[in-house]
């Protein structure tokens, strides 16, 4: 590699986790800021992704906004074999590195070892092993005015590590990514959650895809405990939601913490939420309504739709509606009331949110959602398709050996008239398809149960 | 931005009417980008007709003020009667049928019964 054109590039070292939304994540941050990237480097294993940008600002502006991201690294050196790695660093041009080196500059150098680990002793060892870089400041652990990073890359192979790392990386630290929001959001320390509630990190990496910023009216139409809310408010998001489920959105279901599972909720709702993290004023409101019917006027344009609707597993697909013949309800029913609920197709809810998002979405917005999938029975050609939306991402968290939830981005691109198409190509519902699943694999259980009972009786 | 139009016969259902019997006002953080966004996306009679409903009208003008972007003192009136002004319990009436919407805690309850639907 030559030295000038390392000077522009960066290292975006990302955290182990969510490996298949990394991508997504700062491609849409990179559109939502304007940064112009060009990727060199990029795999789905190794967590350290080389990238060039035009600026030191650009990559700034990724991890002001990147949960994904542990840290960006300006390029020092990088190479796969340790004595041109050593090289790359002495060669560096003396006007580069001159005001890092300072006197008056304090320093420090980290160490990180990844698919392997260090003692101590082995980390000065590593430390000491740069003693040719002319650093004249202070060495400074806490707030130092410069922090230098150094990696070796060992891969994945827990069982047989290898003696030697894959890869070297040098560089110094422009800045941090968002991973403390994860903290900060977590779920364990939030007044009201329910039992799906989404993680905060997948919240926020949600809010990123949708393109959220200050000010931007996003609406979740399947809202439950307003979890998604909590990622699009924490940048900026002016965010309101609908649910059908009456006693949720009142926090007036029963308690999903175990521990407090003997007193009813108290005070418990979206936008106490909100209040708990500052987010207040970004709340508009959360309405009680059904999904299946229209709800709103025509003219409600929206700056994003992030949602997570519910598959029929953990929560109940359900529309309003019954089964019964005479829907007429008797006076003396009436003021007591509680309106029927009946089962709502998956490919429906599909159907509905497409549309839906094609109509109420300005133009160039996203709609942000899950689907369910069985791994083995995956065919991307099968997802939701709508004439006037794009599909931008597509990334997967995998849940259990047969089934994942992929996380589906779509952009707007045309305004919907008579003839729109929204295909949704399911004929047998995922919850059709998974409790297929579940039954076949619980028929080979029984057998198998059958034959240990049957072995059991004949050895008695 | 809410309608009644998923009931029977209902062909508009908008604007819904607003009857209050609790409301609450809270300070909530002046966005200026925000509020000179969304009001192109609202209808303002239908606006300054609910803020009429709840007596929150004689600050406000009946019509559109012209270049309203760079005029402060009207954003933040907006503000005020948009993100300020809460209804915690009252009602929302469809205007076709008399239809009650209950709003409770500040949340509209905008479920109908089965042999309301129009679908």
């Amino acid at each position: 590699m030559n030295e000038s054109s390392a000077l522009r590039k960066y290292i975006l070292w990302f955290a182990y986790e969510h490996l298949d939304f990394r991508f997504q994540e700062i491609e849409s941050i990179a559109s939502l800021l304007n940064v112009d990237l060009t990727w060199i480097h990029k795999s789905a294993e190794n967590p350290f992704w080389l990238v060039e940008v035009r600026s030191e600002e650009d990559v700034v502006k990724l991890t002001s906004r990147s949960v994904t991201l542990r840290y960006a690294i300006e390029l020092w050196s990088s190479s796969s074999q340790r004595e041109d790695f050593h090289d790359q660093l002495k060669s560096l041009p003396t006007a580069f590195t001159a005001p890092y080196f300072d006197e008056n500059v304090s320093y420090k150098v980290k160490v990180e070892v990844f698919g392997s680990s260090q003692t101590q002793a082995e980390k000065v060892q590593r430390i000491e092993s740069f003693s040719y870089l002319p650093l004249k400041g202070p060495v400074k652990l806490n707030n130092p005015d410069v922090s230098f990073q150094y990696i070796e890359y060992y891969g994945h192979d827990t069982v047989n590590i290898p003696c030697e790392p894959h890869h070297f990386y040098f560089g110094r630290i422009v800045s941090e990514g968002q991973r403390d929001l994860i903290k900060k959001l977590s779920l364990k320390s939030r007044k009201f959650i329910g039992n799906t509630s989404m993680d905060p990190q997948l919240s926020l990496i949600m809010a990123n895809q949708a393109l959220v910023k200050n000010g931007s009216l996003v609406y979740d139409p399947f809202v439950g405990s307003g979890s998604l809310l909590i990622g699009a408010a924490q940048f900026g998001g002016l965010v309101m939601g609908a649910d059908l489920d009456y006693l949720m959105v009142h926090g007036m279901s029963r308690p999903t913490r175990k521990q407090a599972r003997h007193k009813p909720r108290h005070e418990e709702n979206i936008l106490a939420n909100m209040k708990q993290y500052g987010f207040a004023h970004r709340y508009v409101d959360v309405v009680v309504a059904d999904f299946a019917l229209p709800l709103w006027h025509d003219s409600f344009k929206l700056d994003a739709i992030i949602t997570d609707p519910p598959y029929g597993v953990r929560e109940a697909v359900e529309r309003l509606g019954t089964a019964k013949e005479d829907k007429n309800i008797s006076d003396r029913h009436l003021p007591t009331h509680i309106p029927c609920k009946i089962h709502y197709s998956m490919a429906q809810l599909l159907h509905d949110l497409l549309s839906f998002a094609a109509k109420h979405l300005r133009m160039g917005a996203r709609l942000v959602t899950w689907i369910p999938v069985i791994r083995l029975e995956y065919d991307e050609s099968q997802l939701p398709r709508h004439d006037c939306l794009r599909l931008i991402a597509n990334s997967e968290q995998i849940l259990s050996t047969n089934g994942s939830r992929r996380l589906l981005t779509y952009g707007k691109i045309g305004e919907p008239k008579e003839e729109t198409r929204t295909i949704v190509e399911e004929e047998e519902t995922y919850r059709q398809k998974y409790s297929r699943y579940i039954e076949e694999n619980r028929k080979h259980k029984m057998e198998d149960d059958h034959k240990g009972k049957k072995f059991k009786n004949s050895t008695e | 931005m809410l309608t009644s139009k998923c009931m029977k016969g209902v062909t508009q259902g908008y604007p819904l009417g607003i009857q209050a019997r609790e409301v609450k006002v809270t300070e909530s953080e002046f966005n200026i980008d925000f509020v000179s966004r969304v009001i192109p996306k609202l209808d303002y009679d239908t606006l300054w007709t609910a803020a009429d409903g709840l007596g929150y009208s004689t600050d406000l003008p009946k019509t559109l003020v012209e270049n309203y972007e760079s005029n402060e003192d009207f954003l933040k009136k907006i503000h005020h009667v948009l993100l300020e002004i809460e209804v915690l319990e009252g009602d929302l009436i469809c205007p076709e049928t008399g239809r009650k919407f209950p709003i409770t805690s500040g949340i509209p309850n905008m479920l109908l019964n089965e042999d309301e639907v129009k679908y």
